[in-house]
C-alpha cells in the first residue's frame, strides 16, 4: 500500500524546476509510504543506437563511494561500449552504445551485487529504502530535469523493504509502472509469464503486473489493448500509474479502492494517491482537479 | 452353540472420509439448499497450548515463594500516542461480543464480571448498550465494518476503540445475525427492519488497505482528541504482514484472534476452513513487532481458545501482553451448563455442544433475544461466577510464573517453554523437550 | 456573530480541531473559516455544536466525520468519507466528493454540488444525501434507511443488497445491484423529494423528473433461489 505521484509537464518551460516540483508531492506522500521510494524520469531520448542503465550499487558493501569509473573503463574494456557514467554515490546511469543485453549480462558477472533497476533510451531510475524525504535529497530529486516523472512511496504488505523491492518497477525498455494496491494472484501471473521467457527480480506482486503489461506490448499489443488485457487477467486491488518516453497514463481496479485524484491545467498534468501532494503546485487552485475513475484509461501525452 | 466353521460377518465400518457427520452434512445440505451456519469457533482438534510445557526452576534457577514473594499481573495497554492509556489489574480481558448476538444480561454480566476483576469488557457489532456502559469500568467500544449503532457520542464514551478488521473465527468475512435474532430492539439501535436477516458486510464502508486505515485512526484520534488507545483487532491468517501494517498505521494495540476464537454466528465452512490457530500466530506477530522495534510498545492481546491460566501464561511466554476470552468467558456465565441437558436435548444438542447461537434459543438465557430467556440469566450472579473464574486464571498464570522465578507475568519468555510434538515445536518456535531443536532452525 | 479564522498552513489540526470540540459548544452561531486545507484529513470531524464551519478550498479524507449540529461547508472537492457516520447537522461540498460519501450516516444532510465516487450512502443509516452530479458505482450498496438523491446519472449496482433507504435518480442508471428495482413515487415520497430538493438548492428541479428505487426486499430472509444473490 502506497502513495503514487506523476507529473507531466506540458510548458517546456518548466522542464528544469520537474524536480523541484516533484519533490514536494513525494514527501506529501510520506505516510502512505513510510519504507522506501523511488523516482523515474524521462529524460530527452539518448541517441538512436545509444542505451542506458540505471545500476544501483548499495548491495555491494561501501556501495556510497562505488567505483562507477573503475566499472566503465572495464566494461569499454571488455566489451569496447563506448560507455559513459553519471553517478550519484550508489547509483549509476551508465549510457552505452552496443546491445543492452549484453550489458547487462557484462554487468551481472563484473559484480552480481549490482542491481539493475532500468534500461532505455529516456528513463532513469532511482529508489532506495528511507522516507521519501531522505531518498529525495540522497539523489537529489530536486535537480532533475525531464518532461515527466513517476513516483511512489511504499508501505510494503508482503515483500520485503529492500531497495529492489521499491517501485517504480521496470521490464524491457523505456517502460514503468507504480502499483497503490495489493493483487491477489501475482503468483498465478509469474507461472503464466515464465514458459515465455519471462525472469523476475523479486517476489514483488507489482513486478508481476509490470512483467505482464510489458509482455503485451512486446507481443504488439498497443496500450490499450495491454491494459485491457491488464483488467480481465489481474485480480485484486490496484491504482496503476505508467511511463513511458511520451506519455503517462493511469487506470484504477473497477472498484476504486485505491485513491487517486488529477490536476491539470495549460502548464502540466499532476496526479497523486490524494490532493495534499497537490496543493503546492503553482496555479492548482485553478487547475481541473478531477478524480479518475475505475476502469478507465487515462493516458497523457508529453 | 458357536459353530467355528460359520463364515464371520464382516463388521460394518465407517469411512473416514465420509464419516458420519460428513454423511449428515451432505444430507442437510441437500434438503435446505444453504449452508450451515453456526456459532462458537472451531471444533477440529488443532496444535495448542496444551503441547507446550513450562521449564520450573530447579537448581539453576530459583523459584518464587507462592504466597509471599511479588508476581505483578497488571497490564497498560494503549501506551504508544494515547493520553489515557488503559491500566488493567489482570491481563485476561473480555473479548468483543455483541449486544444482539448476546442478551443484555449477559452484556451486563460480562461488564460486572470484568469490573470486579479490574479488567476490560468489550462492545460488538450493534453499538453500545447504556446497560454494559453502566456495568464496565473500562469498555472498549468496537468500530467494525457495518457500522450497524456507531455513534460519535458512544465512542467518546468508550475508554478505549477497536477498529476491527476480522476475527479468527472467519478471517475475510462478515457477519450473519439470521432474523430470530433482530428483536425490536436489536432492529432499532442497527436501523434495520425487525426479524429479518442482517448482512454484516466484511470490508469497512470507507477505507481499504494499510495506508487509508492509518488515515481512518487518524480520524478517530481526531474526533476523541487522542486521549483513547486505538486497538486494531486481526484475524490470525498472516500475522506478521498484518501485524507490521496496524503497527505502520498507527495502531496502539494489536489484537490478535486465533481461529478457535468464536462467532455469534458464520458459516461452518469458513469457522473449520480459514484461518490459523493462535499457537501459529504468535510467534510471527511478535516477531514483527520485534522487527519494527515496538514489541511492548504496541501491546499484542491474544485470543482464540484460551481456556485457563496455563494458557495465559504460555501465550505471555510467547510474547503477548495480554490475552482475550470470549467462549470460555460464556460458559463461565452459565452456557451450555449441564443442567440445561434436557432442554439442550429438545433442541437436538447437547450440553457442552451446542453452537446454535444464530437460532436465539439459547436455554441458558445468553445467546438469545428472547426475553423469557433472557431473564434466566442473573447478570449478578453470573457476573461474579465471570470474576471467580478470572480470578483463578489470574491465579494460575500466577502459580506458573513463580515456579518459573518471575516477579512479573510479563517476564515469562519462550525460552521457559519446550514443546511435546514436532507440530507445537514449530509453531511455537520453542525446542522439542529434552533436545535443543527447533524446527527449522539448524542443528 | 462571532467569527474566527484559522489557517491550516499555520496553526495544526489538532489545535483547530480541539477548538472546535471543547470551545465552539459555548458559543453556538459562531463562525469558523479554515484556510490552506490544502487536502488535510480529519478536518473538522467530530463537531458536536451548531456552528458554522467553512473549509475554503480542497478537503482531505474524513472531512466533516460523525458531524452532529453543525453547519460545514467545503468550497473546493472533499476526499474520501465526507461526512462519513454524520449524525445530524448538514455538510455542503461545492466540488466534488470521493469515494464513500455519507458512508454509514445516520442523520443530517449531505449536499454535494458536483459528482460523487463510488460507494456514496454505502450502508446509509437515515441521513439524506443529494448528489447534483452524477454518483459512482456500487452506490447506495447496503443502505439501510434514508434518502439518496441524485440529480445526474448512477454507475454499476446501485443498491446493491438494499434494505430501507430511498434513491431517487434523474438520470440514467446504469445498471441495478442486488435487490434493487423500480418502484412507483408516491404523494408520500414525492414530498420527501421535493423537501430535499429545496433543503439543497435545487428548487428549480422537477421531482417529476426522478424515478425511485427501493428495495425488492428478496433477500430479507434466506431462501434458496436467491442464493446467487448473496
Amino acid at each position: 500500500m502506497c502513495g503514487i505521484v506523476g507529473l507531466l509537464v506540458k510548458n517546456p518551460a518548466l522542464r528544469d524546476q520537474l524536480g523541484q516540483l516533484m519533490v514536494p508531492m513525494l514527501i506529501g506522500m510520506t505516510e502512505r509510504g513510510p519504507d522506501s521510494a523511488g523516482l523515474a524520469v524521462f529524460t530527452d531520448p539518448l541517441p538512436q543506437g545509444r542505451r542506458k542503465v540505471s545500476v544501483f550499487a548499495g548491495y555491494v558493501q561501501n556501495g556510497d563511494r562505488y567505483d562507477w569509473s573503475e566499472l566503465v573503463s572495464e566494461l569499454n574494456r571488455d566489451l569496447k561500449a563506448k560507455a559513459e557514467v553519471e553517478a550519484k554515490g550508489n547509483h549509476g546511469i551508465v549510457s552505452f552504445a552496443i546491445e543492452p543485453q549484453r550489458v547487462r549480462d557484462w554487468i551481472m558477472r563484473y559484480e552480481p551485487l549490482l542491481k539493475i533497476f532500468s534500461t532505455g533510451r529516456s528513463i532513469d531510475l532511482y529508489k532506495d529504502v528511507g522516507t521519501p524525504a531522505e531518498v529525495a535529497e540522497r539523489y537529489g530529486f530536486a535537480s532533475f530535469r525531464g518532461t515527466h516523472l513517476v513516483g511512489h512511496t511504499r508501505m510494503a504488505t508482503e515483500s520485503a523493504v529492500t531497495p529492489d523491492r521499491a517501485h517504480p518497477f521496470t521490464a524491457g525498455e523505456d517502460f514503468c509502472l507504480v502499483h497503490n494496491g495489493s493483487l491477489s494472484n501475482p503468483h498465478a501471473i509469474r507461472r503464466m509469464l515464465a514458459p515465455h521467457g519471462i525472469a523476475f527480480d523479486t517476489d514483488n506482486d507489482t513486478e508481476a503486473a509490470t512483467r505482464f503489461l510489458e509482455w503485451r506490448l512486446r507481443e504488439g499489443d498497443t496500450l490499450q489493448e495491454a491494459l485491457q488485457k491488464g483488467f480481465e487477467v489481474l485480480d485484486g486491488f490496484y491504482t496503476f500509474l505508467m511511463g513511458t518516453p511520451t506519455e503517462l497514463a493511469l487506470i484504477r481496479d473497477p472498484f476504486a479502492c485505491k485513491p487517486a485524484v488529477v490536476a491539470e491545467c495549460d502548464d502540466y498534468v499532476a496526479i497523486a494517491s490524494e490532493f495534499r501532494s497537490l496543493a503546492h503546485l503553482p496555479g492548482v487552485n485553478h487547475a481541473h482537479v478531477f478524480e479518475p475513475a475505475p476502469e478507465e484509461m487515462y493516458v497523457w501525452k508529453v | 452353540m458357536s459353530d467355528i466353521n460359520k463364515i464371520p460377518p464382516t463388521q460394518p465400518q465407517f469411512s473416514a472420509t465420509f464419516d458420519p457427520y460428513t454423511l449428515s452434512e451432505i444430507r442437510r445440505a441437500a434438503a435446505t439448499g444453504i449452508y450451515d451456519i453456526r456459532g462458537a469457533g472451531t471444533k477440529r482438534k488443532l496444535p495448542h497450548f496444551d503441547d507446550l510445557l513450562f521449564l520450573g526452576a530447579s537448581v539453576s534457577r530459583y523459584p518464587l515463594e507462592g504466597y509471599r514473594e511479588k508476581c505483578g499481573t497488571d497490564v497498560v495497554l494503549g501506551t504508544r500516542f494515547a493520553k489515557k492509556p488503559i491500566h488493567l489489574k489482570t491481563p485476561v480481558t473480555i473479548a468483543g461480543m455483541s449486544f444482539g448476538a448476546l442478551s443484555a444480561n449477559a452484556k451486563e454480566a460480562l461488564g460486572r464480571g470484568a469490573s470486579i476483576v479490574g479488567t476490560s469488557t468489550t462492545t460488538g457489532d450493534g453499538g453500545m448498550t447504556p446497560e454494559e456502559r453502566g456495568q464496565s469500568k473500562t469498555l472498549v467500544y468496537q468500530y467494525l465494518p457495518s457500522r450497524y449503532g456507531m455513534n460519535p457520542d458512544d465512542l467518546r464514551k468508550a475508554d478505549a476503540i477497536e477498529v476491527v478488521i476480522g476475527q479468527g473465527a472467519k478471517p475475510g468475512g462478515g457477519g450473519m445475525l439470521l432474523g430470530q435474532k433482530i428483536s425490536e430492539r436489536v432492529a432499532k439501535m442497527r436501523c434495520l427492519p425487525e426479524g429479518i436477516d442482517q448482512r454484516s458486510a466484511c470490508r469497512h464502508p470507507d477505507w481499504t488497505g494499510p495506508d487509508d486505515l492509518e488515515i481512518k485512526i487518524l480520524e478517530l484520534r481526531e474526533i476523541t482528541d487522542w486521549e483513547k488507545p486505538i486497538y486494531v483487532k486481526i484475524g490470525a491468517t498472516r500475522p506478521y504482514y498484518d501485524v507490521a501494517l496496524a503497527v505502520k498505521a498507527g495502531a496502539d494495540v494489536v489484537v490478535l484472534d486465533g481461529m478457535q476464537g468464536g462467532t455469534a454466528a458464520t458459516q461452518e465452512v469458513f469457522i473449520e476452513h480459514v484461518g490459523i490457530p493462535i499457537l501459529a500466530a504468535i510467534r510471527p506477530a511478535v516477531q514483527a513487532l520485534q522487527d519494527l522495534g515496538m514489541h511492548r510498545k504496541v501491546q499484542l492481546i491474544v485470543s482464540g481458545g484460551i481456556r485457563n491460566g496455563a494458557d495465559v501464561a504460555k501465550a505471555l511466554a510467547l510474547g503477548a501482553d495480554a490475552v482475550a476470552i470470549g467462549t470460555a468467558a460464556l460458559v463461565a456465565l452459565g452456557d451450555n451448563d449441564p443442567s440445561l441437558e434436557d432442554e439442550y436435548r429438545k433442541l437436538g444438542s447437547t450440553a457442552g455442544a451446542y453452537d446454535d447461537w444464530q437460532d436465539g434459543k439459547d436455554p441458558a438465557g445468553i445467546t438469545t433475544q428472547d426475553p423469557e430467556l433472557a431473564k434466566r440469566l442473573d447478570p449478578v450472579k453470573a457476573g461474579r461466577r465471570l470474576a471467580n473464574y478470572v480470578s483463578v486464571m489470574t491465579m494460575e498464570a500466577q502459580v506458573i510464573a513463580r515456579a518459573c522465578g518471575k516477579s512479573h507475568l510479563h517476564n515469562l519468555e519462550p525460552e521457559d517453554l519446550v514443546a511435546l510434538t514436532l507440530e507445537s515445536a514449530a509453531m511455537a518456535r520453542v525446542p522439542l523437550a529434552g533436545t535443543t531443536w527447533i524446527p527449522g532452525n539448524p542443528l | 456573530m462571532e467569527s474566527l479564522k484559522f489557517d491550516l498552513a499555520v496553526t495544526p489540526l489538532r489545535e483547530v480541531n480541539q477548538f472546535l470540540h471543547s470551545e465552539a459548544p459555548a458559543k453556538p452561531g459562531l463562525q469558523v473559516t479554515i484556510e490552506n486545507p490544502n487536502g488535510a484529513h480529519a478536518i473538522a470531524a467530530g463537531l458536536n455544536a451548531p456552528i458554522d464551519v467553512t473549509i475554503d478550498g480542497h478537503a482531505g479524507y474524513y472531512a466533516a466525520g460523525m458531524n452532529q449540529l453543525a453547519n460545514v461547508t467545503i468550497t473546493g472537492s472533499a476526499g474520501t468519507g465526507v461526512a462519513e457516520n454524520m449524525m445530524s447537522g448538514k455538510v455542503h461540498v461545492k466540488g466534488f466528493a470521493s469515494n464513500a460519501a455519507g458512508a454509514t450516516a445516520h442523520g443530517g444532510l449531505l449536499v454535494i454540488d458536483g459528482d460523487a465516487g463510488l460507494r456514496c450512502g454505502i450502508s446509509l443509516k437515515g441521513a439524506d444525501i443529494v448528489v447534483g452530479g452524477s454518483v459512482g458505482s456500487f452506490s447506495a450498496f447496503m443502505a439501510q434507511a434514508g434518502n439518496l438523491v441524485i440529480l445526474g446519472d448512477a454507475g454499476e449496482a446501485l443498491g446493491d443488497s438494499l434494505y430501507e433507504a430511498r434513491i431517487f435518480v434523474r438520470g440514467k442508471v446504469a445498471s441495478l445491484g442486488a435487490d434493487c428495482e423500480e418502484k412507483p413515487m408516491g404523494d408520500a415520497e414525492r414530498a420527501i423529494l421535493a423537501d430535499l430538493l429545496k433543503r439543497a438548492g435545487h428548487d428549480d428541479v422537477d421531482p417529476a423528473s426522478f424515478t425511485l428505487y427501493g428495495s425488492a426486499r428478496t433477500l430479507y430472509n434466506f431462501h434458496v433461489d436467491n442464493a446467487g444473490a448473496y
